[in-house]
C-alpha cells in the first residue's frame, strides 16, 4: 500500500513529505526528478515509474506533483484516485491547492494526511467525515477558539464512519431546506478541416448542493433516462433501483457533492453548437502566413452561445501576428505562441471574424505542423444531450424543501483541425 | 536518525521557550506550544530535545492535543527508544478508554511506533481491540495487525493474531471485513505459500455482502481478493459476476477496474452460448470508455489495461475506436498508448477512419508521436491486408512532405510491407531511392540498403547506390555495416559480372578492417560460402524469406493470461509478470485464467479472440534488423561478446571460419595448439577472388634505395627484400608493423619494426601464424620485453622454423599472421620470398642432376624470362649462390651461357633450373623443372628478385 507521499513543486523542490510506514529517504525522488527533466513539460511526466526498489506513482495538480512511493504491488489506480482525493481535500479545506497554502497550513495538512491513511490504507477520505474530525481553518473559528478554548478537532466519533450511510452525518439541521442540482455537460469533439465531425461525445455530471435537515431520502427522475447508458454514481445512489426503474434513489451527503457522471458516447449523434470556417496557411517561401476564422451557430436549440473563446497554439517559428477581430479582443503570447481570441457572445446576425497576417522568423522553413483551433463556449439552460430532470421527491422527512435544476453546456476538449 | 527533513539546528533560546510553554498549566498555551513543536518538526528542525516535555502533554482529555502529541511520538520514538517507553502507560490506558475513538487512536498509533519495546506492550491491548464491541476499533485493530506483522512477523504468528484476523472476515460490519481482507492480503504478499486467504463459497458470500456496503477503498480490497478465487462451476461464476457488475458504475475508477478484473477472469468459465455471457460483454464496454474521460493519469493506467483487454477480447471495444482518437492536448504518454490501441482495434471496417487519423497525427508537433504514427500506418498495412494499398499510398504522400524524420520512418515501415506482400509494391522503389541522401538514421539507412539489396535486379544502378554507402563504411553503425555487407553479397549473386570488385571491397572491409566480431564473422562466412560453393551461397543468401504476419508486439498468450489476472495492478501497467519486478522473497504466484466450463479441456474457443489466441501458434513477429539478417543466413552467428574459446561447431563451413580466427586466437591466448590443428580439417581451398586483397605489395624498383645495408655489406648473403608495411596503424589500433624475411646463417628470420602510433603504452605482445604451405612457425616467443611507449619503435627479430602445421596457401608463399597486444588481436597477411626456404645443402651431384632432369616429365617444366638484367653469367651465378641456388654445370653454346642449377626447399622439394644468358642481351631465360610444379612460380620470383638486387 501507499508508503510515503512527497509534495514537489513544479520546479522540482520537495517541500513536504509524509511517511505512513518506515521512512523512505527523499533521494528516491531523484528518479522522478530525472523523468521530469526528460519529459520537459510537467504534464508529460509518466504517472507510473519504476525504480530498483520502489514504485513511484504521481499526479500533477495545480502546478504541484503529488508523488507517492510504494514498495509492494498495489493497484496504481487506487493510488492515483487517492492522490486526487488528497488534492481535492486540500482544495476543500484551504480554498486552494498550492505550495504557498500548503506551507502555511502544514500542521493541518499533517493532521489530515494522518487521518486519511493508516498504514497505507485509506481511513477517512469523505470530506464530511474529515470535517467532523478536523475543522477547516477559518479566521472566524480561530478567533472563537481562542476565546472559548475550543478545539479544531472533533471530540466524538464521526457518526458517518461506521453507519450504513458513511457519507452523511447525523443530526443535520437547517432553517432553509434546499436541494439544487446542476446538470453540466461538456462536449468533447474533434472536427476536421472541412468541419466534419471526426469524433464527438458528451461528458455530463450532475452536481448537487443539498442542505436538508435530518435523514432525507430523495428520488430524482428523468424525462429521458434511456439516454444514459454509461453512468458512474456517487456511492449513495441505490444501483438496484436505477437498474430496475431508471431513477436515482439516494440519501444525500450534506452539502456539495457529485451525484452522478455520465457519458453520451459517440455512437449517438452529438449536436455540435457552432461551426468554424477557418483558413490558416503559410507561404511556401516562409516568413509569412494568413489566418482567417469565422464562427457561426449550428445546433444551439434556440439558445445563445456565450463566453466564446478561440485558442490557437501557433508553431514555434511564428514571430508575431497582425490580426483584426470584428468582435471581442485577441492576444498573442510571445513565449507560448498562443493566440487567444475572446469573442464573448455569439451574434447570429453578425458573425465574428478574425483575420490578418502571421509573420514567421526569417530563414525558418514553412512550419511542418498544422495548428489546431480550440473552442471554448457556454450555453445556459441547455443540456445538449437533451437530458431533462422530470421531478424530485423526498421521503423520510416532513418539511417541504426548495428545489431547483440548472442546465449548462460547455465546450470540453473541443478541437478543430486545420 | 530518521526524521522528516534534513536537520536544521534550532537555537537553544527557542527550545527553552517552547519547554516553558509545554510545561505551562494553561491548556491552551500547552496546545499552542505542541503545535509550534510540530510545525518546527515538519520543516525539518530538530526538536527531539523536547521529547519528555511533549510526552508529558499526552495525558489529556483534549483529543486534538493528544493527536498532536501522537504525531510527534511517531516521528521521534525511533530515535529516542528509551524515552518512548514513557508513553507506553498512557497508550495502554487509552486502549481502555470509554471513547472508542480514543481506543482506536491509541492502538493505531502504537502500531506506527516501530520500537521493539513498545511493540511488546502492544500485544495485549491489540488482542482486546480486535474483539472490541465497537466496529470502528475492530477495523483499526485489523490494520494494526498488518503493521505489527511488518515490524515483527514471528510475533504476530506466535500470538495467534492471524487467526483472529481471519475470523474478522466473517464480521458483521462491512468495513471491518474490508480492512481484515486488506490486512490479510498485505500479509499474504510476504508469505506466498501460506493459505491465509482461504476462500470458500461461505467466505465469498460474506465478501460479496460486504462489497455492497463498504467504502470505495474497501470495495477495491474485496474485489482484488475475490479475483483470486476460482469458482467451482459456471453457475457460481455467473452469480459472482452478477453481484460484481453494479461496481462498474462506481465513480471511483479503481473500483471499476478491479471489478473489470474479476469479470474478465470469471467470464472464462462461462459457456459462450449463454445469453448472460453476451450481456456481460456488452456491459464491459461503457465503463472502460468512461475511464478515458478521467484525469490523464487515470487514463494512462486505464489505457495500459485496455491494451491487454483488447488483446484478450477484442470484441468488447471493437465499436469504440473513436474514443481512442488522440486529442491535441493529451499528454504524450496518453497519446502513445491510444495509438497502440487504435492499431489493435484496426480492422477492415474502420481502417479508412484510422488511416485518416494517423495521417493527421503525422503532421503533429511532437516528433516521437509523429514517428509512432508513421509506424502505425505500416502496422495497419501488415495487419489489414485490404488496406495495404491505401497505407502505401499514404506513406508515399508522407514521403513527399520531405520532413526528414517522417521520410525515414516511412522507409523503415515500407521495408516491412515489402516483406509482407512480396512482388506487389516494388514500383515505389524509385520514389524511395530519391530520398537516399536525406537518410541519416541507422535504422532508415539499413532499411533502404536492405531494399536495394533485396531488389537489386530491379534497380539499374543498385551497384552505384550501394557503392555510395560503402565510402564511409567505417563510420556507419554496425546495423548498417551488416546490412550493407549482406546487400552487396546479394547484389553480387544477382549480377556477378559487374560487381566483383564491389564484393571484394566489402569483404575486405568487413573481415580485415573491422574490429566488430559480428561483422568479421559474417564477412568470413560469406567469403567462404562464395569461394567454396557459389550455388550454395545463392541458396542460402537468396533463400525465400518467411512472410511476416500480424503485429509486431502482441503479448505472448500465456503472459497475456497471467496479466489479465493482474488487471489494475502494477504488472498490468508494466506489461510484465509480477515475478519480473516484484522484489526478492515477495510472493510471486503465477496466476492463470480458469478453464472454460462444461468441457474437460482447459482452453476452448467458441469466440474468435480469446482462447483461439492461446491454442494457436504464437504469431510470427517482425524481427529486428539484426535478427532479420540472421534469418537470411539461417546461421547462428556467434554472440558478439564471446571472450572464451568458441564452442565446438559442427558445420564444416563454420569450422573454417573458426580456424582462421578462433583457433588462432585460442593458441594466442594460451589455449592448446593441438585443438586448433584438429579443427583445421574443415579448412578447404583458400578463396580465389577475394584473396587478391591479401597480397602484400611486391618489392619494386624502390627497393635499392632502402636496401643499403644488404646491398653493400653482404653481397654474397641471401637476398632479403626491404621492409614493407604489413599492418597499418589505422587497422592495428595504433600499432604499425612493417617487416621482412631473411635467411641468415641458415636460420629463417622474420624481421619486424613495431611502431606505437597510439596514445597509450602497448605491452604483452604475442604472435601466431596460421597454417601455411611450408609449415613456417615461430621458433620462439616474440621478444618484446619492454612496453612500447607512444611514438616508440622497436626492431624485433623472430626466428622461424618449418615444423609447424602445413596447409597449402594461395599464393603459395602467403602467410597469415595474428599479433596480439594488450589492446586487441590484429590479423594481417604477408608474403615471404621463397628463397628463404632454400637450404644450404641444395647442391645436387651432377649425375643425380642429369638423371633427375630427365626423370621429371616435360609437363612439369616451366619457362620464364627475366628482363633488363645486366649481369654476366658468372656474376649471376655468384649472386644466386648467396641465396642457396647452386650452379652445378655451365656450358656455352653459340655465345649463350647455359647454367644448370639446383636448389632444395626446406621441405625437401628439389628444383632444377637451366638459366640461359646471352651476352649483350639483358633478357635471361629460366627453365624450371620440379616434381611439385606449383612452386615454380615462386621460385622464379625469387630468381628475379635475387638477380635484380
Amino acid at each position: 500500500m501507499i508508503n510515503s507521499l512527497f509534495l514537489i513543486s513544479h520546479s522540482g523542490d520537495i517541500f513536504l513529505e509524509k511517511h505512513w510506514k518506515s521512512v523512505i529517504s527523499r533521494s528516491v525522488c531523484d528518479y522522478f526528478l530525472e523523468a521530469k527533466e526528460k519529459a520537459g513539460d510537467p504534464e508529460n511526466v509518466a504517472p507510473v515509474l519504476q525504480t530498483p526498489h520502489h514504485y513511484l506513482i504521481s499526479i500533477y495538480r495545480g502546478k504541484l506533483f503529488f508523488l507517492s512511493v510504494t514498495q509492494t504491488e498495489v493497484p496504481p489506480l487506487f493510488v492515483i484516485e487517492f492522490l486526487h482525493r488528497v488534492a481535492d481535500t486540500f482544495q476543500d479545506y484551504f480554498g486552494d491547492c498550492s505550495e504557498v497554502v500548503i506551507k502555511e497550513n502544514t500542521v493541518t495538512v499533517y493532521e489530515l494526511l494522518e487521518e486519511m491513511l493508516d498504514n497505507g490504507f485509506p481511513l477517512a477520505t469523505e470530506s464530511n467525515v474529515l470535517k467532523e474530525m478536523i475543522r477547516p481553518p477559518t479566521i472566524l473559528r480561530s478567533v472563537v477558539n481562542t476565546l472559548t478554548g475550543g478545539s479544531n478537532v472533533g471530540g466524538t466519533l464521526p457518526t458517518g464512519q461506521l453507519s450504513n450511510v458513511p457519507w452523511r452525518r447525523a443530526g443535520v439541521k437547517y432553517t432553509n431546506n434546499e436541494a439544487y442540482f446542476d446538470v453540466i455537460e461538456e462536449i468533447d469533439a474533434i472536427l476536421d478541416k472541412s468541419g466534419t465531425t471526426v469524433f464527438a461525445e458528451i461528458q455530463g455530471v450532475v452536481e448537487a448542493c443539498v442542505k436538508l435537515t435530518g435523514m432525507p431520502d430523495l428520488t430524482l427522475s428523468f424525462m429521458n433516462p434511456r439516454l444514459l447508458d454509461d453512468v458512474s454514481f456517487h456511492p449513495c445512489v441505490r444501483f438496484k433501483r436505477w437498474e430496475s426503474e431508471r431513477v436515482l434513489s439516494f440519501i444525500p451527503p450534506d452539502g456539495n457533492f457529485r451525484l452522478m457522471s455520465y457519458h453520451v458516447s459517440s455512437q449517438n449523434l452529438v449536436a455540435i453548437p457552432v461551426y468554424v470556417k477557418q483558413n490558416i496557411s503559410f507561404l511556401e517561401t516562409g516568413s509569412c502566413g494568413r489566418l482567417d476564422i469565422t464562427i457561426g451557430p449550428k445546433q444551439t436549440m434556440g439558445k445563445s452561445v456565450e463566453n466564446l473563446t478561440v485558442t490557437i497554439p501557433m508553431p514555434k517559428s511564428v514571430l508575431s501576428v497582425n490580426l483584426t477581430a470584428t468582435q471581442g479582443t485577441y492576444t498573442f503570447d510571445l513565449t507560448t505562441k498562443v493566440v487567444l481570441w475572446d469573442v464573448g457572445k455569439l451574434n447570429p446576425q453578425k458573425l465574428p471574424n478574425l483575420r490578418g497576417s502571421i509573420s514567421i522568423q526569417t530563414g525558418s522553413p514553412k512550419p511542418e505542423e498544422n495548428p489546431s483551433i480550440n473552442i471554448g463556449l457556454q450555453i445556459q439552460q441547455l443540456a445538449i444531450s437533451g437530458l431533462k430532470v422530470s421531478r424530485l421527491d423526498m421521503y423520510g422527512e416532513k418539511y417541504k424543501p426548495f428545489k431547483g435544476v440548472k442546465y449548462v453546456t460547455k465546450a470540453g476538449k473541443f478541437q478543430v483541425r486545420t | 536518525m530518521e526524521t522528516f527533513w534534513p536537520l536544521f539546528f534550532v537555537c537553544l533560546g527557542e527550545i527553552f521557550e517552547l519547554k516553558a510553554e509545554l510545561n505551562s498549566d494553561k491548556k491552551e498555551k500547552k496546545k499552542e506550544a505542541v503545535k509550534k513543536v510540530i510545525a518546527s518538526m515538519t520543516v525539518g528542525k530538530d526538536v527531539s530535545a523536547l521529547f519528555p516535555d511533549v510526552v508529558n502533554c499526552m495525558q489529556t482529555d483534549n483529543l486534538e492535543l493528544k493527536k498532536l502529541v501522537y504525531l510527534y511520538l511517531m516521528n521521534y520514538a525511533k530515535s529516542q527508544p528509551d524515552m518512548a517507553i514513557m508513553a507506553v502507560n498512557t497508550f495502554v490506558k487509552d486502549c481502555e478508554d470509554p471513547n472508542p475513538l480514543i481506543r482506536a487512536l491509541a492502538v493505531r498509533t502504537m502500531g506506527c511506533i516501530r520500537v521493539d519495546k513498545i511493540t511488546e506492550y502492544l500485544c495485549e491491548p491489540l488482542r482486546k481491540c480486535l474483539k472490541d464491541e465497537d466496529p470502528y476499533v475492530r477495523k483499526t485493530a485489523a490494520v494494526c495487525v498488518a503493521k505489527l506483522h511488518d515490524i515483527n512477523a514471528q510475533l504476530v504468528e506466535d500470538q495467534g493474531f492471524l487467526d483472529t484476523l481471519k475470523d474478522l472476515i466473517s464480521d458483521s460490519n462491512p468495513m471491518v471485513v474490508a480492512n481484515a481482507v486488506a490486512a490479510l492480503s498485505e500479509i499474504a504478499e510476504s508469505h506466498p505459500n501460506s493459505n491465509l486467504l482461504d476462500l470458500n463459497p461461505q467466505t465469498i458470500n460474506k465478501l460479496l455482502t460486504a462489497l455492497n456496503e463498504c467504502t470505495e477503498w474497501g470495495q477495491i480490497f474485496i474485489l482484488d481478493c475475490l479475483a483470486n478465487y476460482t469458482p467451482r462451476d459456471d453457475r457460481e461464476s455467473q452469480s459472482i459476476c452478477e453481484r460484481v457488475t453494479p461496481r462498474l458504475s462506481h465513480a471511483n475508477s479503481a473500483v471499476v477496474l478491479s471489478a473489470v478484473k474479476v469479470l474478465m477472469k470469471f467470464m472464462e468459465m462461462l459457456p459462450k452460448d449463454l445469453d448472460y455471457y453476451g450481456t456481460l460483454l456488452k456491459k464491459l464496454a461503457p465503463p472502460l470508455v468512461t475511464l478515458l474521460s478521467a484525469e490523464p493519469e487515470l487514463q494512462y493506467v486505464a489505457l495500459r489495461n485496455i491494451n491487454l483487454i483488447v488483446q484478450r477480447r477484442p470484441e468488447i471495444l471493437k465499436h469504440e475506436m473513436k474514443v481512442f482518437f488522440v486529442k491535441y492536448n493529451d499528454p504524450i504518454y496518453v497519446k502513445l498508448e491510444k495509438l497502440d490501441i487504435m492499431i489493435r482495434l484496426a480492422s477492415q471496417a474502420n481502417i479508412a477512419q484510422v488511416l485518416a487519423e494517423l495521417k493527421e497525427y503525422a503532421t503533429e508537433v511532437d516528433v516521437d508521436f509523429v514517428r509512432k504514427a508513421v509506424r502505425a500506418i505500416g502496422r495497419c498495412a501488415i495487419k489489414v491486408e485490404q488496406s495495404a494499398e491505401r497505407c502505401v499510398s499514404t506513406l508515399l504522400d508522407l514521403i513527399q512532405t520531405k520532413v526528414n524524420y517522417v521520410v525515414q520512418e516511412a522507409i523503415v515501415v515500407i521495408k516491412d510491407i515489402f516483406r509482407k506482400y512480396p512482388n506487389k509494391y516494388e514500383s515505389v522503389i524509385a520514389t524511395l531511392c530519391e530520398n537516399l541522401d536525406s537518410l541519416d538514421e541507422p535504422e532508415a539507412r539499413a532499411a533502404m540498403i536492405w531494399i536495394v539489396g533485396e531488389y537489386a535486379e530491379r534497380i539499374d544502378n543498385a551497384d552505384e547506390l550501394l557503392e555510395s554507402f560503402l565510402e564511409g563504411f567505417h563510420d556507419e553503425s554496425t546495423q548498417v555495416q551488416l546490412q550493407l555487407l549482406t546487400a552487396i553479397v546479394k547484389l553480387f549473386l544477382k549480377k556477378p559480372t559487374e560487381t566483383q570488385e564491389l564484393v571484394q571491397q566489402v569483404l575486405s572491409l568487413a573481415t580485415q578492417d573491422s574490429d566488430n566480431p559480428d561483422l568479421r564473422d559474417r564477412g568470413y562466412i560469406y567469403w567462404r560460402l562464395l569461394s567454396t560453393d557459389p550455388v550454395a551461397a545463392k541458396e542460402v543468401v537468396l533463400a525465400e524469406k518467411p512472410l511476416i504476419s500480424e503485429e509486431t508486439d502482441l503479448i505472448e498468450p500465456t503472459l497475456l493470461e497471467e496479466l489479465i489476472c493482474h488487471i489494475g495492478t502494477l504488472a498490468s501497467v508494466y506489461h510484465k509478470p509480477p515475478s519480473a519486478f516484484v522484489e526478492g522473497s515477495r510472493g510471486v504466484q503465477h496466476k492463470r485464467l480458469p478453464g472454460s466450463a462444461g468441457s474437460g479441456e482447459s482452453v476452448e474457443s467458441p469466440d474468435t479472440g480469446s482462447a483461439a489466441g492461446v491454442s494457436d501458434a504464437p504469431p510470427a513477429v517482425i524481427p529486428s534488423q539484426g535478427d532479420l539478417l540472421g534469418d537470411l543466413l539461417n546461421l547462428d552467428l556467434t554472440p558478439p561478446a564471446t571472450t572464451g574459446p568458441p564452442p565446438p561447431a559442427t558445420s564444416g563451413m563454420q569450422l573454417g571460419a573458426m580456424d582462421l580466427l578462433g583457433g588462432g586466437l585460442d593458441s594466442l591466448l594460451g589455449g592448446d595448439l593441438g585443438g586448433s590443428s584438429a579443427m583445421g580439417a574443415g579448412f578447404g581451398a583458400p578463396p580465389a577472388a577475394p584473396a587478391a586483397s591479401f597480397s602484400a605489395p611486391v618489392s619494386g624498383g624502390l627497393d635499392d634505395l632502402f636496401d643499403l645495408g644488404g646491398g653493400v655489406g653482404m653481397p654474397m648473403g641471401a637476398y632479403s627484400p626491404p621492409k614493407t608495411v604489413w599492418l597499418p596503424a589505422m587497422k592495428g589500433k595504433g600499432l604499425e608493423i612493417s617487416g621482412t624475411f631473411a635467411r641468415r646463417a641458415g636460420v629463417i628470420q622474420m624481421e619486424m619494426t613495431l611502431t606505437n602510433k597510439a596514445m597509450s603504452v602497448m605491452t604483452d605482445f604475442a604472435i601466431q601464424f596460421n597454417r601455411n604451405s611450408f609449415g613456417l612457425a615461430p621458433a620462439g616467443p616474440l621478444q618484446v620485453l619492454t612496453p612500447l611507449s607512444p611514438n616508440q619503435s622497436i626492431e624485433v627479430t623472430l626466428p622461424l622454423n618449418t615444423v609447424g602445421p602445413v596447409m597449402k596457401m594461395d599464393p603459395l608463399n602467403n602467410l597469415q599472421v595474428a599479433v596480439k597486444n594488450n589492446i586487441d588481436v590484429f590479423y594481417f597477411s604477408c608474403q615471404y620470398p621463397i628463397s628463404m626456404l632454400f637450404v644450404e645443402d641444395g647442391k645436387m651431384e651432377r649425375q643425380v642432376f642429369l638423371a633427375t632432369w630427365k626423370d621429371i616429365s616435360n609437363d612439369n617444366e616451366a619457362q620464364f624470362q627475366i628482363k633488363d638484367c645486366h649481369l654476366s653469367s658468372d656474376a649471376a651465378s655468384n649472386k644466386l649462390q648467396g641465396s642457396n641456388i647452386f650452379t652445378i654445370a655451365k656450358r656455352t653454346v653459340d655465345g649463350q651461357d647455359m647454367l644448370y642449377q639446383s636448389t632444395k626447399l626446406s621441405n625437401g622439394i628439389w628444383v632444377l633450373a637451366e638459366l640461359r644468358v646471352q651476352t649483350g642481351n639483358p633478357t635471361f631465360t629460366v627453365c624450371l623443372k620440379c616434381r611439385a610444379p606449383e612452386v615454380s612460380q615462386c621460385v622464379f620470383q625469387s630468381y628475379e628478385a635475387v638477380l635484380k638486387n
